[in-house]
């Protein structure tokens, strides 16, 4: 069975999940992560008055980022991956996910070139755009400048 | 604030950041795309609304509902960059990086720290 074979046989027997009901927990997954997200801010806003915006917004990535790694640890992540999809990749606390559950799956072979190495897999693309266009809109917005 | 404007904002926040997991699950359900293609994209987007100055409205109406999804990290990498360009090129070009720092320490720290802790459950297929 070739895999174009194997493509169709699974799409005639494999499990069927109905397009709406994956819209729909992506939409209540997602959104219920970004309410967590948001009482953080407004917690670490009441503690720390005098801090600037940018802290509170780092403090409050931080805090979710370690609760998407620690979930991912438990095994916990991964099962609201399965139900949620995008509702549980596009929050921040996905793309811990996406760094902590390589980083596991991989330290069998061994923590330099297992876990270390691939725990980029996916974050890794992620981190050279954030870069690469980081970099073009600072200089873009430095050119604009000189000029101006 | 008084309460209702806080349960207002709660709605909003869910209803915008559910939205964008909503089109993140159609672009899924329609092409198949990867997890790291999702999150590549979604960056951008971040980045492109923060550059053209559009962010900011969008996060003053929804809060965390678009600065928790990933484009909530393309924002803060586009802002750095922007900050950074108004004192010389050199903060032009390392302010975005150093905006998330934060985010990428905490994310690369506690996925080594929380690897080494935890083991793998081997996925039953």
């Amino acid at each position: 069975m070739d895999s174009k074979q194997y493509a169709e046989y699974i799409d005639k027997h494999g499990p069927r999940t109905n397009e709406w009901v994956t819209l729909l927990t992506a939409f209540g997954v997602g959104g219920l992560i970004c309410m967590i997200g948001q009482a953080f801010g407004d917690v670490y806003k009441a503690i720390l008055p005098e801090a600037p915006k940018a802290m509170i917004g780092s403090l409050t990535s931080a805090t979710m980022i370690f609760l998407g790694a620690f979930l991912t640890g438990l095994g916990i992540y991964d099962k609201i991956g399965s139900v949620a999809g995008a509702g549980s990749i596009i929050p921040i606390t996905g793309f811990a996910n996406s760094i902590a559950s390589p980083a596991m799956e991989f330290r069998k072979e061994g923590i330099v070139f297992g876990l270390m190495a691939k725990m980029f897999v996916i974050a890794g693309p992620v981190i050279v755009t954030g870069i690469v266009s980081s970099v073009t809109v600072g200089f873009i917005y430095w050119i604009v400048a000189m000029i101006g | 604030m008084v309460w209702w404007q806080y349960i207002l904002m709660y709605l909003k926040v869910f209803a915008v950041g559910g939205s964008i997991c909503l089109i993140g699950q159609l672009l899924i359900n329609k092409t198949k795309i990867t997890s790291a293609r999702i999150l590549v994209t979604f960056l951008v987007l971040g980045v492109v609304l923060e550059a053209v100055g559009l962010f900011s409205y969008i996060e003053k109406f929804a809060g965390a509902g678009i600065t928790i999804p990933i484009t909530g990290f393309g924002s803060t990498l586009a802002k750095g960059a922007i900050e950074g360009s108004k004192i010389s090129l050199y903060h032009a070009v390392t302010y975005g990086l150093a905006a998330v720092s934060a985010g990428l320490t905490a994310a690369i720290f506690f996925g080594f720290i929380f690897a080494l802790i935890f083991k793998s459950r081997s996925k039953k297929l």
